[in-house]
């Protein structure tokens, strides 16, 4: 943390010391102070300048090798089939703009360039800002700052458990599943409702379906008189988790309808239904009511370890006995974070512009990975930023009687824009290039919907062989892309 | 001096006003901030527990549980996987290789930026500032546009010479050298521009030869830019996974971002494997970050346009 302190505190002195081009615009990037320090732009002995240039050399074979010649032949490539070795023109293109699976990849890096820069770059600034203000500054930006140097493909794979599916895995579900039981509590005997299953598959004998989710007795009962109703269907872990036990036939009191709940299922006669045996088993924690013919309540009863229950103190009239529905209600059981669902309705559309116009889950899932990753690297480029802010005019606001908040618009804001550029553009490279984190973190059946470029270049390029034409295409698209950012860096180190 | 008074007082008035608001507020903005700061760490906190837990409570419980029973925790998988050695691409052998890959790629990528930044600032020869830009224009390009060209030309090489550098360590290192080489060399002449040319002419007034300078005046004075480069290249080439996967996707050594990937299609009965492999993934970058972090951080500040 000694470390930390000095590198992410306030003033980087190190900073300006090293003469390190900040993005608050540290005039030694520039060409311009290149003229001002008035170095010889040539001249000088002819041995002279061969020896420079031999210093050079290294850098400018390699890159006009591996960097710049091949730029060439990509775009060559594009042009030529996928064995580079005949002229198809602009078929390759043709193919871009109407595969549906590749046209999706626009969509997804579209979507990304419109959410994620400017999510990130307002999650940096607010940061940034509000650590001026706190003592242990250093120790919040280390925290924020350090997912920075994990592989995308690391980051990714933790945040494919977070958002799993399972809750007993994944950290979102199992809050969701929290909040969700603690709100509507799961019954003790839920129905597998991805099955489309409903509490009518547990009548057995006895019961029929009764209102809203709720089983009742299929005949009527009055006081002195016993009930006993069978469910099919109910599984040993829930026995288990239950505690049942031994079902015990009611006897029947007077003035009371006693009654039992069982497991209409005996491992030792399978087949025989209505029938209790001495390895059937009581369901306990039923949660019963008391019907009167009108449907109103009469009382409520819960059933004992062994199924057992009793209504006491009934009157004259008819009843039945209902199993509440909240017995049956099932649990929260995961919503599919990384799916390929989309989050706007689209269904009305036809297939194409389905493809084109729905949001997926996954890419939303997916950017808040990224901004974990990157939102230190945002706070800390405008962290420089701040701390180089003229702190005169700020103090002249102040003295003219302007409030904070009219500083930060009025002041701090302007005179931060430039920074606050640098890091848009940055991270719009950064997304237009995406490919590890959608490789690692949409899992197979969502890869499709969540693909981009970058990693549609690869599958076309890289599967089964190489591949040279589409993939030279889709690379030339992305390195189009970029040009704009290009010609912003160039601009703004020419000054 | 009768003025002084009234212009003094409202701005004393608004600095108590916001010294109290500011006290005020920083209590809840602590609180805030403390909650931002515990999210951003469940992940790494996740991620740790889940590589300390035996694998057969992954899908049981969530790894959160284990702050109720602290006794799940063990160095099994990590002992487990330690104990089957340099086999070919289990995880030792994917540390080794990817050391073998990021120390050659990030040392060439300091030295020849560095020879190269020496030149575009004291050489003495006409363009250097139209060299410079291009190596700037040279920073945003995309690997994709270079990866099939450069597959070709290392077929090419190998059909001429016999030695074909495609799926080998070689290959690789050089592809990564030329990507880096851009944000090296502007990273490197950013930092040489500021050192006073008098400096050097003093030595070639002594008639020192420009090898002489730079071994003796420039590179004593550039180690601390060249520290910043060598550890963003070094996290950078570590980090990667699309070249690898093109340059080596074949090959049984691999550096550790395939090992993590290549269990990615049964992540559930391999997750053990992945949290521990990724665990000793992000180990030396971790390292480095928490030791060198100032000169990281400069690096990062530097290469805000890469």
């Amino acid at each position: 943390m000694r470390m930390a302190a000095r590198s992410l505190g306030r003033g980087h002195p190190t900073l300006r010391a090293v003469g390190v081009s900040t993005p608050a615009g540290a005039p030694a990037a520039t060409l311009k102070a290149d003229a001002t320090t008035g170095r010889p732009a040539g001249g000088g002995g002819r041995r002279d300048q061969l020896g420079s240039l031999l210093f050079l050399a290294p850098a400018a074979i390699w890159l006009l090798a591996i960097t710049i010649y091949p730029v060439v032949v990509t775009f060559r490539n594009s042009v030529f089939d996928e064995t580079a070795t005949s002229y198809v023109g602009l078929h390759n293109y043709q193919v871009i703009f109407s595969d549906a699976s590749i046209l999706v990849t626009f969509r997804n890096n579209l979507i990304w360039v419109v959410i994620f820069p400017f999510v990130v770059t307002f999650l940096g600034l607010t940061f940034a800002v509000l650590t001026e203000r706190i003592r242990w500054s250093t120790a919040f930006k280390t925290i924020i700052f350090m997912p920075i140097v994990f592989s995308a493909t690391a980051s990714a794979l933790i945040w494919r458990t977070i958002f799993d599916l399972d809750p007993h895995i994944g950290m979102v579900n199992a809050a969701v599943q929290t909040a969700s039981d603690w709100v509507n509590p799961p019954g003790l005997y839920p129905v597998d409702t991805s099955a489309g299953q409903t509490a009518a598959a547990f009548a057995s004998t006895g019961l029929s379906p009764g209102a809203s989710g709720a089983l009742q007795s299929s005949s009527t009962a009055a006081a002195g008189d016993t009930v006993q109703l069978g469910l099919i269907g109910v599984n040993v872990g829930t026995l288990q988790v239950v505690g049942a036990q031994t079902a015990v036939p009611p006897s029947p009191s007077s003035g009371a309808i006693s009654g039992l709940v069982y497991r209409d299922f005996s491992p030792s006669h399978p087949t025989d239904r209505g029938q209790l045996f001495p390895d059937t088993d009581g369901l306990p924690g039923m949660l019963l009511t008391l019907l009167r013919s009108d449907g109103s309540s009469a009382g409520t009863a819960t059933t004992d370890q062994h199924g057992d229950f009793r209504f006491g103190n009934v009157g004259t009239g008819s009843y039945r006995v209902q199993l509440d529905a909240r017995n049956f209600r099932s649990g929260f059981t995961g919503i599919f974070w990384l799916g390929g669902q989309s989050v706007t309705p689209t269904s009305h559309l036809s297939q194409t512009a389905q493809a084109l116009l729905s949001v997926p889950l996954v890419d939303l899932a997916m950017i808040i990975a990224y901004l974990w990753m990157w939102a230190g690297f945002a706070m800390v480029v405008i962290g420089a930023g701040l701390t180089s802010l003229n702190r005169e005019l700020l103090e002249a606001g102040r003295v003219d009687g302007a409030t904070e908040a009219q500083i930060f618009r009025r002041i701090t804001m302007p005179l931060l824009a430039p920074v606050l550029v640098v890091v848009l553009v940055t991270m719009i490279i950064n997304v237009l290039k995406i490919f590890d984190v959608i490789l690692n973190m949409a899992p197979g059946s969502s890869q499709g919907d969540a693909s981009t470029l970058a990693l549609a270049m690869f599958n076309e390029g890289f599967t089964g062989g190489i591949h040279s034409g589409l993939a030279s295409a889709i690379a030339v698209i992305l390195f189009l892309l970029v040009i704009p950012a290009m010609v912003a860096n160039l601009r703004r180190i020419r000054g | 001096m009768s003025a002084a008074p009234t212009a003094i007082a409202p701005s004393a008035q608004a600095t108590r006003r916001g010294f109290l608001g500011l006290r005020l507020s920083r209590s809840v903005l602590d609180i805030i901030l403390a909650v931002v700061a515990i999210f951003w760490l469940v992940p790494t906190i996740g991620l740790t527990i889940i590589s300390l837990r035996p694998e057969r409570f992954f899908q049981q419980s969530g790894w959160w549980t284990v702050l109720a029973a602290p006794a799940q925790l063990t160095f099994q998988n990590y002992t487990t996987l330690f104990s089957q050695g340099l086999v070919a691409g289990g995880v030792l052998d994917s540390l080794t290789t990817s050391l073998a890959i990021t120390i050659p790629a990030t040392l060439l990528v300091a030295i020849i930026s560095t020879l190269a930044a020496y030149s575009l600032v004291f050489g003495r020869w006409r363009g250097r500032d139209a060299v410079f830009l291009a190596v700037v224009a040279l920073l945003v390009v995309p690997v994709q546009v270079a990866l099939i060209p450069v597959v070709q030309l290392y077929q090419a090489f190998g059909s001429v010479t016999g030695f074909n550098p495609f799926g080998t360590i070689l290959g690789i290192i050089i592809f990564h050298v030329a990507f880096g080489l851009p944000f090296g060399i502007f990273l490197m002449r950013n930092f040489l521009i500021g050192i006073p040319t008098d400096l050097l002419e003093a030595g070639r007034i002594d008639g020192a030869g420009q090898w002489t300078l730079f071994q003796r005046v420039v590179l004593p004075l550039s180690l601390p830019a060249a520290m910043s480069l060598t550890i963003f290249q070094f996290i950078w080439v570590w980090n990667d996974l699309l070249v690898a996967l093109v340059f080596l996707g074949s090959n049984v050594h691999h550096p550790l971002t395939i090992f993590l990937y290549s269990f990615t299609r049964t992540l559930a009965a391999n997750y053990w494997i992945i949290s521990t492999g990724a665990m000793i993934s992000i180990l030396i970058p971790l390292i480095v970050f928490f030791s060198l972090q100032r000169y990281f951080v400069q690096g990062v500040l530097a290469g805000a346009v890469k």
